[in-house]
């Protein structure tokens, strides 16, 4: 038995050294070369930041840390570009959700875990401006930027790319098919009885896209109206869920999931992804978006410098190379929003099927700063309780 | 001569009595240090940034009581939870009882498989529901042809949801702690008392169920704060109706980053854990009695003639209908989804299609995974056994302090404790926020309390008879603790690493939120796949599910095989 014991300890030393020296091991077999490219990277932990080596395997004196929530995504190339042309070795740090990625970062402010933070949404902007965390910088080409989507005059928080939330719908379902424009359908339709329980929401209370949402039907509605519609809404058998995957797989019946409800809030670039991650099996998308003006939510994603950074001229770098044509090229396929520069290019099947809805809900961060709360508060009591 | 060599083994024994003595201070001292630094440490220090004030925290507390929402949210918890362990245990308890005391094929393979719905993300489990038991699952389809209805079962954001969830989830803890107990208790006092007169009825309340409180009380237990403290099942399969102290905490200190109420709903959690732990600890220590367990080779019947097959028969028909149906309705969507069969999706997860930096091939995956839960494995194992030593030592005063210190953590909030590791360990020597080690570190103090509470009944039932009587013999304190203790806790042992790999391997929560993106675990890589529309990410969400099934089967199978000590049923 003691052999036993013995055997179990080598293995787990075994495995343990797999972590030092990954990319020799088990994904030797894999096919590609950017699978191993990913790998070397993870090596460099263990190496520390005084000869830090990069994707393409060469070592670079310097480390810059950044940290964003779990969506965050680029091409390995993008960053090995960036990696080479400053001889910086490129950490990253995911923080969970939106929320809790910018919470740990307020929560650091001052001695903070990396030097450069993304995925900020207008919803919690003002949380970040107040808390003090970022350092002012314009970055270059700042100016190509639309004037609209910079809320931040002293540039602490530049936009990177932004997106739209509201209503999807499930092409096959008999609600739509005696519907002659359901892009159009107006939100007040949505309380009459054939669309009983047919709609499923994203609580805004632990959902991005569920607050979102939200927001956009205080404009739709005015501030006066909204929680009406909401419990009229509830009389007509909203389903409430937690968040978006639920929604979207488990409820909505456009998905692969075909769950019982065939509109649910979700994305303007939902129908082109049903179209891109179908491996060549789809040329029109199976869902579609109902976009009446004012009933999509425009999310805009901003980036900054962490105060107390040690790398500030790094970090600078790296906030003028996230609104390059390089990177903002790489935002729409890499992670499904669009990029901020217009000049950015879009595939093909994000231009043919995700075009930018025209007439989005108007909020400023201020109101919704002011109101965020209450307005979940009481939405909360209108359709829960 | 003579007498001068007795000298020297006289001498030699003192000095091996005094390094062991020293060594049982160094071991028990360890789970003491981890506790002070990876628990209370980063616990105080988010409390002490969410009170900045006397007034902020007077103020929050004050919340609680005066807004009667927070009281109902508590009764919720307790009152699901009071459910949730009733249910789990009269489902658990039948099937602990066969697999203690019968001998049939498969058993490694069925126990293996009761274990994986712990690893399973609660998003994974709600999509299996929704295909097996939704609107349009396959019951509600058969059902439905059946009764000429439409969708005859409504489940969806309800009670019996989160009920069926929770007993899914937690069937193991009762099957492995308690059946793991049993099948070591001697038989010979049941039939003494049968022998003796007593029926069937009699024997099972005055006989069997005093001898199994100890590891029944500790079952009971852990699911009850499993499933108090729990957060997925709620908001995902529950819907936003319901919510527990837990969510509440997650809904404050992330979406409205309103620390003060957070921490105090934290210290209010934290505080009925420890109130239900004492009286949980008052009452075991009534129920423990030295017991003469016994290897279990010997105590174990096989299955024969109609009666004991009916037994095992429905035992087990219930057992594959309640966790095997959701497992299977998941690994047959992997392969099913989109009309035809096929392993598109495995393969697709091996393709760095976009050639994102942040792909992560399966294989990397897995190993990640499996790194962490070795590594978690042996740290609560190293740090569990002593501690349920400690618990076991005579000082009544240790015991009633150090009994509900081990437990805390799975009363404690994962965001809370979460903050406080980030704004805890930031200074060296301890500026852990960017290590690796955090990860196994979370992981260790989630898993402790089930490897104290698996090992701790099996400890205080070994008879001091056996230990005295071994010593009398001439054993040495060494001998006496690897021929005697080793070989009877060793099952309990095994029980106890099962659910710290379990724990690791399943863990999220905590993952996400201290996570490098150079070891993506995988439960990280489902939900990155599972966060973006298209068929293709849903079916290598599913896939990667599947293998996270059948990883943490092969995981257990394995470590039961290890065998440590002769007690093993191999």
């Amino acid at each position: 038995m003691l052999r036993n014991i013995i055997g179990l300890l080598l293995a787990l030393l075994i495995l343990a050294g797999c972590g030092g020296s990954v990319g020799t091991g088990a994904e030797g077999a894999q096919p590609g070369s950017t699978a191993q490219a990913t790998q070397t990277t993870a090596e460099t932990t263990d190496s520390g930041p005084a000869e830090a080596q990069t994707v393409t395997g060469e070592t670079y004196p310097n480390t810059l840390t950044v940290m964003s929530h779990d969506s965050f995504n680029l091409s390995t190339e993008v960053i090995a570009e960036f990696e080479k042309a400053n001889n910086v070795k490129l950490q990253f740090l995911k923080a969970g959700d939106t929320g809790s990625a910018l919470n740990r970062a307020l929560l650091t402010r001052g001695n903070p875990l990396a030097d450069v933070f993304f995925g900020v949404d207008n919803t919690f902007l003002s949380r970040a401006l107040s808390a003090d965390a970022f350092e002012p910088y314009a970055p270059q080409g700042l100016d190509q930027i639309p004037a609209d989507l910079r809320l931040d005059p002293q540039d602490r928080l530049i936009p990177i790319d932004y997106g739209f939330v509201n209503l999807n719908y499930d092409k096959s379902s008999d609600l739509f098919k005696d519907q002659a424009q359901p892009e159009q359908l107006p939100l007040e339709d949505l309380t009459r009885p054939e669309f009983k329980g047919k709609v499923v929401v994203e609580n805004p209370a632990t959902s991005s896209p569920g607050l979102a949402f939200m927001l956009a039907t205080v404009d739709y509605f005015g501030q006066e109206k909204w929680l009406d519609w909401w419990r009229q809404m509830k009389e007509n058998g909203v389903v409430v869920v937690d968040g978006w995957e639920t929604a979207y797989y488990t409820n909505f019946s456009g998905s692969s999931g075909q769950g019982p409800q065939p509109i649910v809030v979700s994305y303007a670039t939902s129908p082109a992804a049903e179209v891109a991650f179908s491996e060549g099996k789809l040329t029109e998308p199976p869902t579609g978006n109902i976009l009446p003006p004012k009933g999509s939510f425009r999310q805009i994603e901003f980036a900054g410098i962490l105060k107390g950074t040690r790398n500030r001229a790094l970090a600078e770098k790296w906030m003028d190379y996230m609104l390059s044509q390089r990177v903002q090229d790489d935002i729409m396929p890499q992670m499904v929003v669009y990029p901020v520069l217009p000049t950015a290019k879009i595939p093909e099947v994000y231009q043919q099927f995700a075009p930018v809805p025209q007439a989005p809900a108007t909020l400023d961060p201020e109101t919704i700063a002011q109101n965020r709360d209450t307005w979940i508060r009481e939405w909360t009591e209108a359709v829960l309780r | 001569m003579k007498l001068e060599t007795r000298n020297g083994d006289h001498r030699w024994r003192l000095a091996v009595r005094g390094s062991l003595a020293l060594l049982r201070v160094a071991l028990s001292g360890l789970p003491l240090i981890f506790f002070a630094l990876f628990y209370f440490y980063p616990l105080a220090a988010i409390l002490r940034l969410s009170f900045t004030s006397a007034e902020q925290s007077v103020a929050g507390m004050a919340a609680l009581w005066r807004d009667s929402y927070y009281l109902r949210v508590l009764w919720f918890s307790v009152w699901q939870a009071t459910l949730s362990t009733a249910l789990t245990l009269a489902f658990g308890l039948p099937a602990a009882y066969v697999f203690a005391r019968y001998q049939f094929r498969g058993k490694t393979l069925l126990r293996a498989l009761a274990t994986v719905p712990f690893v399973l993300p609660t998003v994974v489990v709600a999509a299996a529901f929704a295909a097996l038991l939704g609107q349009n699952g396959l019951v509600n389809t058969a059902l439905g042809g059946l009764l000429g209805r439409d969708a005859p079962l409504r489940l969806d954001n309800t009670l019996t949801l989160i009920l069926i969830a929770h007993v899914f989830y937690n069937f193991t803890v009762v099957l492995r702690i308690v059946g793991g107990f049993w099948a070591n208790l001697d038989p010979r006092i049941a039939d003494a008392a049968r022998v003796l007169g007593a029926n069937r009825r009699r024997v099972w309340f005055e006989v069997t169920l005093p001898l199994l409180m100890p590891a029944l009380g500790a079952a009971a237990l852990l699911i009850f704060l499993f499933t108090f403290t729990a957060f997925g099942t709620i908001l995902i399969l529950g819907g936003p109706r319901f919510a527990t102290v837990e969510v509440e905490i997650y809904r404050q200190a992330v979406d409205f980053f309103n620390l003060p109420i957070a921490g105090a709903l934290s210290v209010l959690q934290i505080v009925a854990t420890l109130a239900l732990t004492i009286v949980y600890t008052r009452l075991q220590e009534r129920a423990s009695l030295p017991l003469d367990l016994r290897p279990q080779a010997t105590l174990q019947r096989p299955v024969i003639g109609w009666r004991r097959r009916l037994l095992v028969g429905v035992v087990l028909g219930v057992m594959l209908v309640l966790l095997l149906a959701p497992l299977l309705a998941l690994a047959y969507r992997s392969i099913a989804l989109g009309g035809e069969w096929s392993l598109r999706f495995y393969r697709l997860l091996q393709q760095n299609q976009r050639s994102s930096y942040f792909f992560v091939p399966p294989l990397t995956a897995m190993r990640n995974s499996l790194m962490f839960a070795s590594a978690t494995t042996l740290l609560a194992l190293l740090l569990g056994v002593p501690a349920a030593y400690l618990l076991t030592l005579r000082q009544r005063l240790l015991r009633a302090i150090l009994d509900p210190l081990f437990i805390l953590p799975l009363g404690t909030s994962a965001v809370t404790l979460g903050f406080g590791y980030i704004i805890a360990l930031d200074e060296p020597p301890l500026n852990l926020r960017t290590s690796p080690l955090l990860v196994p570190l979370a992981h260790t103090l989630i898993a402790l309390p089930f490897v104290v509470r698996a090992v701790l009944p099996v400890l205080r039932g070994i008879d001091p008879r056996l230990r005295e009587a071994a010593a009398v013999q001439g054993a040495g304190p060494l001998r006496v603790l690897w021929e005697v203790d080793v070989p009877i806790v060793a099952r309990a042992i095994v029980v106890g690493a099962v659910f710290a790999f379990t724990v690791s391997m399943g863990e999220f929560g905590a993952t996400l939120l201290l996570y490098l993106p150079e070891y993506p675990t995988m439960p990280l890589v489902i939900y990155r796949f599972i966060g973006q529309p298209g068929l293709a990410n849903y079916g290598q969400a599913l896939a990667m599910s599947t293998l996270l099934m059948l990883v943490t089967a092969l995981g257990f199978i394995a470590i039961e095989r290890l065998r440590i000590g002769d007690i093993g049923e191999f």
